[in-house]
């Protein structure tokens, strides 16, 4: 059985939204960006006008507005874009189920079973996002979702990219290797070293090359420029299922000592382990996640002997991890926690033979904590810690977290 | 230019949640609804915005009125309804 796929794709997602609110913001050059006071400044998503300037999405405000002078700023509102992008969904769910979302922006659906074709849905797809929502969506179809994603990206705004088993070739094949999802900078780079620049250079190199070069990741990209790809568009409940919890927060200066470092792991662990416990999980793997201030970024992790939802073992996990992998060559600008491994922690727990009383003294403690800071706010009771320096009490993890999307962090091949 | 005006609306309940405005002050005037002809997720064409539009009979004249994602609600421009 043949599938078709659809992928949709909303066009400069935030800025038509925030065009949708305010029409004098059409055809002129606008960016979406952060707060620089918060040094978030940095370009989130352009109008069409402002790209034709040259502007590109996570550049700085300044150069941005070197590019273009008249250039007008809108400040994110995430909790817009979220709303939108739930609208968009439940417009997708109309036609299936199987409605997979990634990032706020694009979505999957299977519409196999369906009565009408892919091309007629995407056509309806395209007109409800322009009447109900005011936006526009440029959408793929294809027999897999690496194709149909490609194809919402070969024509925008507001298209159809129609690409079948005849056609690929044709269409998909003399694309360069980067529009293939899963090649990022360095795999583009290795593939270039193998002489590989295209997709169709992809799929007609030798499995054994790619696979010797790139291991079980190049055996996946070439099974994708084949149009071999099978992975099934998930459920929306499904894709809701939390993989792991975590924070990260970039406070408004750089992290430049062991002092501060330590007071924003406690941070972001409380609000990690506080996120853990609303979901009834706990984790058994903590990673740390550091970026200096020359923007390079890591991750380590370590497993917890028992796993956990309590926001000083998540803490000090964090802190030894930090502790052993971050020599200090450069001050920090950012810092991340989180807790993935993630177990049900009301039902199969596995007890300790000997457990420790202060652990469940803990736990309460720490779920009293919970209910205070849902009647008076986050900010409301705070770790001693923190006061060491003012400006990371404003900072609200809690709240401020990003969604990441399923599919990044689901294992390819 | 249309801009967004907001008005205070008395609204009903169904058992599954469903809102039906009943009346709607503007500018100190309450008009009463005679009739909802269509409720849908809709853009404010006009003045920009974006919610769940309620087409209504009031009087001998057809209106839209919105309910925005913070549950406030607006008409799209003066004289909208009469």
């Amino acid at each position: 059985m043949r599938r078709t796929i659809l992928h949709c794709d909303c066009n400069n997602f935030y800025a038509t939204v925030e065009g949708v609110f305010d029409h004098s913001l059409k055809g002129k050059p606008v960016i979406v960006c952060g707060d620089p006071q918060l040094r978030h400044g940095i370009v989130l998503a352009k109008s069409y006008a402002a790209k034709a300037c040259g502007i590109v999405t996570g550049e700085a405000i300044w150069q941005a507005k070197q590019k273009c002078p008249n250039l007008i700023l809108v400040a994110a509102d995430l909790r817009r874009y979220l709303g939108f992008s739930r609208k968009m969904r439940e417009i997708s769910r109309r036609y299936t189920s199987q409605v997979e979302p990634f990032g706020l922006d694009e979505n999957w659906l299977d519409v196999t079973w369906h009565a009408l074709s892919g091309e007629e849905i995407a056509a309806e797809l395209r007109k409800a996002a322009k009447e109900e929502l005011g936006i526009t969506i440029s959408v793929g179809v294809s027999f897999n979702k690496i194709f149909a994603k490609i194809g919402s990206e070969i024509r925008r705004p507001d298209a159809t990219t129609l690409i079948t088993q005849e056609n690929f070739r044709e269409k998909i094949w003399p694309l360069p290797a980067e529009d293939l999802l899963f090649v990022g900078r360095a795999t583009k780079h290795r593939l270039n070293e193998l002489g590989l620049y295209s997709i169709g250079d992809i799929a007609n190199s030798q499995l054994g090359l790619l696979r010797g070069a790139l291991g079980k990741n190049g055996e996946t990209l070439w099974h994708n420029a084949r149009g071999e790809d099978q992975e099934p568009v998930l459920q929306m409940d499904e894709a809701d299922d939390v993989k792991s919890i975590g924070n990260s927060t970039t406070p408004p200066h750089d992290i430049a000592s062991q002092e501060e470092a330590k007071a924003i792991i406690y941070l972001l662990s409380d609000s990690v382990a506080a996120r853990l416990r609303a979901h009834h999980m706990n984790c058994r793997t903590v990673s740390v996640w550091m970026r200096d201030t020359e923007l390079k970024s890591f991750e380590r992790q370590c497993r917890l002997s028992l796993n956990s939802d309590i926001a000083d073992e998540i803490a000090q996990a964090a802190l030894d991890l930090f502790d052993q992998s971050y020599p200090w060559h450069l001050p920090l600008r950012s810092l991340g926690v989180r807790g993935s491994d993630l177990k049900d922690s009301q039902y199969n727990v596995q007890l300790p033979l000997w457990s420790d009383p202060r652990r469940v003294k803990t736990q309460c403690f720490e779920q009293t904590l919970d209910a205070i800071r849902q009647r008076y706010g986050h900010t409301c009771v705070q770790r001693g810690l923190l006061l060491c320096d003012r400006a990371l009490t404003g900072i609200n993890p809690v709240d401020d977290h990003a969604l990441q999307p399923l599919a990044a962090m689901h294992g390819r091949g | 230019m249309p801009s967004r005006m907001y008005v205070q609306v008395m609204v009903t309940y169904d058992e599954q949640g469903q809102a039906t405005p009943q009346q709607l002050t503007l500018r100190g005037k309450t008009y009463r609804v005679d009739r909802l002809l269509e409720r849908l997720q809709a853009v404010a064409t006009k003045t920009g915005g974006q919610g769940m539009r309620y087409t209504l009979r009031i009087g001998s004249s057809q209106a839209y009125l919105f309910q925005d994602d913070q549950d406030r609600w607006f008409v799209e421009e003066k004289g909208n309804v009469r």
